[in-house]
């Protein structure tokens, strides 16, 4: 949900904006106060962004913004015309899981995963830039994102994994603590 | 056969007794001799790829064709009384379609008020709108004028206890007007027998569950069929209530909850939104939606209700307790029901003598609900705490006092189906290195070197144990269809909240199928077509659908064999099914030769076209000659900053016995949160009310301290596989609630070791300890 309530008697005008979404151009016409959040899961249906808090406090609304992650629920979607906005369904595009999305199956590295596509978009922005990272790093990163069920462990886990399996390390050399 | 059976069960800790329809297998129960391919072995989620993709469809990722939004208004107020109601420029506004008011829903009908004009709590729902977006929805919202009445709110218990005039609800102050009171033995005798008595007052906060999916819910009219989306615990519960509310029959109501982002408690249902919903989509013949925000979430979906807990306990100088008297009040908010805090006291130990007397107050703040372990983890925190201030006093080790206590039978007399509590304890201290435990330290002489710049931070080892009663429950019912392709659909009316239910289900079946668990599909959280499932609460989804997967699976493989027998001209026992493949037994003679490594089931079915093989299961009655234990022993290392205060978790070991496990992964997952969970409400999880207004001050999770990321310590789980076969043919008791029980006190009793003082009020915050230590100095 949007911010502003102030009472109006005409609806705000609707514009047009082309969200540049997982490589694709979408043209949607919103209200200017919608957010990126909103624009995502409402106008474009793509609901694996979710929304847990709308305050930016939760983490589970993280999407990539030209490859950094931010709070979809904090930004306006009018604001981010044009730039390259990736979310967890260009993750997977092409039928295969990603090492992220894998290695979070395997780690056991959510419950309910409703935090689960936040924590992974957080992640694959750390990994592009260091794909090695220790789990102190990975925590560092990950901090903002909170999952209720408490499967932290799991995700620090996984992140570690996915970014070995990326990097071409089997598994040796992996770092420590 | 289907019988109609009366049967008793354990639920969170209170007696329950119901009437039930129960269909008996003869099923060989697994148990320790069971030689088990499937269950046992740690299997990834079977849904997994779809909650990491995002097309896992959450309630709150529902949007229909046409849909209208609603959104409630809500009292600023505590307490009040709404005047009157103003909606003509919440409609004057383009895009609203209808307003709500308390007049549109009249007292006594078969729907209970979603709307209130009697506020008992800031945030109870006074009128909502619906309009064509969210945004609008919530700009109308603010355009509601309510002219209240403000009253001054009820909100400390004491006061609650003298009042006579029924402020926070509107049949008194106290539930049920009275204390619950039980006992046994003489308790007077045995404090008089004691050697120690110690009496202390134990105090814990009111907890908000903040499950990361807000509650809500889709609700469509398609003639006079209803279809309720609902991020709920129970479908099959929200389909019953929802047909007796509108009276339509249980087949015409559809409840879909395929995933959900978490509950622990607080989402059963239906509640007042899923009511306005359904109202306003039968109104306006559009399918409605109301998800509420994390602000909404904070005030009025529930909570663990804060409580006042006086315990006094009496033991000889062995350690053997004489007598327990526990006097605990709970607030339960504006007519909600907490959980049963003198649980852990009546059946953890073996005490002769005791009394607990337990009240629900009602206060004027948000109603309390279940929370994973209602009641429990508030006891424990108590009883756990002074067990060891006991074993401290008497120089024992805490673990030979509770050795000591150990119930050999359940209090009421009843033996257990199995306790495993003393080798838990063993196996635990052995695992954690408990030996290297010295005595706590003297607090004067912590504040001293503190004082004088010599010790910056203390660490401390400190345990607890907790028990809780899951054996599951009937009715719980699953179909299992085998189809021609070699693979099986398991069809029940029960959900998966995020706890790992279809992939331990989907492992049973696998299991008495023979086939590989990839072969077999899970069909929860929706009723349409599907028989009754149990509601995921009281740590019994598991151990109440598991033994109904396992008889309708048998079931279907009877079928199948009976099929597989006539094409091979053998007799039915003769076919064995492994991994998929067909195996005849030795000895059997066929008409069709069988290769040394069997056929593929789907090979063998491909030319035979459709077939019709469903398998139905229910579950049998829990015995009541014994009681169940699930059981948690629970060590905690933590270290205490000297400067700042802040106790930090670095090492935690859980050892946990419920039963046969089914999925270690995901039972290890649920360890972890569930101590997670403990570790908040231990150190830093508290709403906090403005004393004078009853106003919750952090209803977000900015200030609502939940734990992150940096909060997890190095957890080790130890899970005792031991098949407890006398409660249910898979053996299983449940795990959702157990580890949450025992956390607060392993940690509060790890920061006296580490310290020499005693908090006894949750949570403990860097400003108690700071003020504990600068009390300590004074002394």
């Amino acid at each position: 949900m949007a911010v502003g309530t102030a009472e109006r008697t005409a609806r705000p005008r609707k514009v047009p904006v082309t969200l540049l979404v997982n490589g694709e151009a979408r043209e949607v016409w919103i209200e200017p106060r919608r957010t990126l959040l909103d624009a995502l899961r409402v106008d474009l249906g793509l609901t694996g962004t979710k929304k847990g808090c709308d305050h930016g406090n939760c983490g589970a609304c993280t999407v990539l913004v030209d490859g950094v992650p931010v709070y979809s629920c904090l930004e306006l979607a009018i604001a981010r015309e044009g730039q390259a906005i990736e979310t967890i369904e260009g993750l997977s595009r092409g039928g295969g899981l990603h090492p992220l999305q894998k290695a979070f199956v395997e780690h056991d590295a959510f419950q309910c995963g409703y935090c689960t596509p936040g924590q992974i978009m957080a992640a694959k922005a750390l990994i592009d830039r260091n794909p090695r990272p220790t789990p102190e790093e990975v925590r560092a990163a990950l901090v903002g994102h909170l999952c209720r069920c408490g499967a932290y462990a799991g995700i620090v886990e996984a992140v570690v994994a996915a970014g070995l399996a990326l990097s071409g390390d089997g598994g040796e050399g992996r770092p420590d603590a | 056969m289907p019988r109609i059976v009366r049967t008793q069960y354990e639920y969170e800790g209170r007696m329950r007794e119901q009437i039930t329809v129960v269909e008996e297998d003869d099923l060989p129960r697994w148990g320790r001799e069971a030689k088990l391919a499937v269950v046992g072995r740690p299997h990834p989620r079977v849904d997994g790829h779809l909650r990491v993709t995002g097309a896992a469809r959450y309630t709150a990722d529902v949007y229909l064709p046409g849909m209208l939004y609603c959104k409630i208004v809500r009292s600023p107020h505590a307490r009040a009384r709404v005047l009157s109601i103003d909606a003509s420029r919440a409609l004057a506004l383009p895009g609203v379609r209808l307003v709500l008011t308390p007049d549109d829903f009249p007292e006594g009908g078969p729907v209970p008020p979603p709307l209130s004009r009697d506020v008992r709590f800031q945030g109870e729902e006074v009128a909502a709108v619906v309009a064509e977006d969210e945004e609008t929805a919530s700009d109308a919202a603010a355009l509601v004028e309510v002219e209240y009445e403000v009253l001054p709110p009820l909100l400390s218990w004491e006061k609650a206890l003298e009042s006579s005039e029924p402020v926070a609800t509107a049949r008194g102050n106290v539930h049920e007007g009275d204390p619950q009171v039980k006992e046994r033995g003489d308790p007077e005798r045995g404090f008089a027998e004691a050697d120690l008595v110690l009496e202390e007052t134990y105090t814990t906060q009111t907890e908000l569950h903040n499950a990361l999916e807000p509650h809500g819910a889709v609700a469509w009219w398609d003639g006079d069929r209803l279809h309720v989306w609902e991020s709920t615990q129970s479908v099959s519960g929200v389909r019953r209530s929802l047909a007796k509310a509108y009276g339509l029959p249980e087949e015409d109501v559809r409840v879909v909850c395929e995933f959900m982002g978490g509950g622990f408690g607080a989402k059963f249902g239906p509640y007042r939104y899923t009511h306005l919903a359904v109202f306003a989509a039968r109104r306006l013949g559009r399918p409605v939606r109301l998800v509420l925000d994390r602000h909404e979430e904070n005030l009025a979906t529930g909570n663990r209700p804060a409580t006042v807990q006086t315990l006094k306990i009496g033991a000889k100088r062995d350690g053997t307790l004489t007598a327990l008297e526990l006097t605990a009040v709970s607030l339960w908010g504006a007519g909600g029901q907490g959980g049963t805090v003198a649980g852990p006291a009546q059946v953890q130990y073996a005490c002769p003598n005791l009394r607990t007397t337990e009240y629900g107050v009602y206060v004027n703040a948000g109603p309390a609900s279940a929370f994973r372990a209602p009641g429990y983890p508030e006891g424990s925190f108590a009883l756990e705490s002074a067990l060891d201030e006991l074993a401290h006093r008497l120089g024992l080790d805490p673990i030979e006092v509770r050795r000591k206590n150990f119930p050999k039978e359940r209090p009421d007399g009843r033996p257990w189906s199995q306790n495993s509590f003393l080798e838990a304890y063993e196996v635990g201290a052995r695992a954690f290195g408990w030996d290297r435990r010295g005595p706590a330290p003297d607090p004067r002489e912590i504040a001293r070197r503190r004082e004088a710049g010599e010790l910056a931070v203390v660490r401390g080892l400190g345990m607890a144990a907790g028990m809780w009663g899951s054996a599951g429950w009937p009715p719980a019912y699953a179909w299992v269809q085998v189809h021609a392709d070699g693979t099986a659909t398991v069809t029940s009316g029960t959900q998966d909240i995020g706890t790992g239910t279809k992939t331990a289900l989907a492992l049973v079946a696998a299991e008495e199928l023979g086939l590989p668990v990839a072969a077999v599909h899970m069909r929860l959280g929706d009723t349409d077509m599907a028989p009754f499932g149990t509601g995921s609460g009281g740590s019994g989804t598991t151990s109440s659908m598991a033994p109904a997967v396992r008889a309708a699976a048998a079931d279907a493989r009877r079928q199948l064999a009976e099929l597989l027998a006539g094409y091979f001209e053998v007799r039915p026992e003769e076919i064995r099914i492994r991994e998929g493949r067909v195996h005849l037994a030795e000895g059997a003679r066929p008409s069709v030769a069988v290769p040394a490594g069997g056929v593929a089931l789907a090979e063998l079915l491909r030319d035979v076209g459709p077939i019709n093989v469903v398998g139905k299961g229910g579950r049998a009655p829990t015995p009541g000659d014994r009681a169940a234990a699930s059981v948690a022993v629970h060590f905690c290392e933590a270290a205490v900053d000297l400067e700042t205060g802040t106790v930090r978790v670095e090492r935690y070991l859980a050892v946990h016995e419920s039963g046969r496990v089914i999925n270690p992964l995901t039972m290890t997952s649920q360890i972890q949160g569930g101590i997670l969970f403990g570790l908040g409400y231990a150190l830093f999880e508290e709403r906090r009310l403005d004393p004078r207004h009853g106003w919750v001050l952090n209803a977000n999770l900015e200030s609502y301290k939940v734990a992150t990321h940096r909060d997890v310590p190095r957890i080790e789980t130890i899970l005792l596989d031991r098949p407890d076969d006398h409660l249910n043919n898979a053996a299983v008791k449940g795990i959702g609630e157990p580890p949450v029980i025992p956390v607060a006190a392993a940690v509060a009793n790890a920061v006296f070791h580490a310290t020499g003082l005693r908090f006894r009020d949750l949570p403990i915050t860097p400003a108690k300890v700071l003020a504990a230590l600068r009390e300590v100095a004074r002394r």
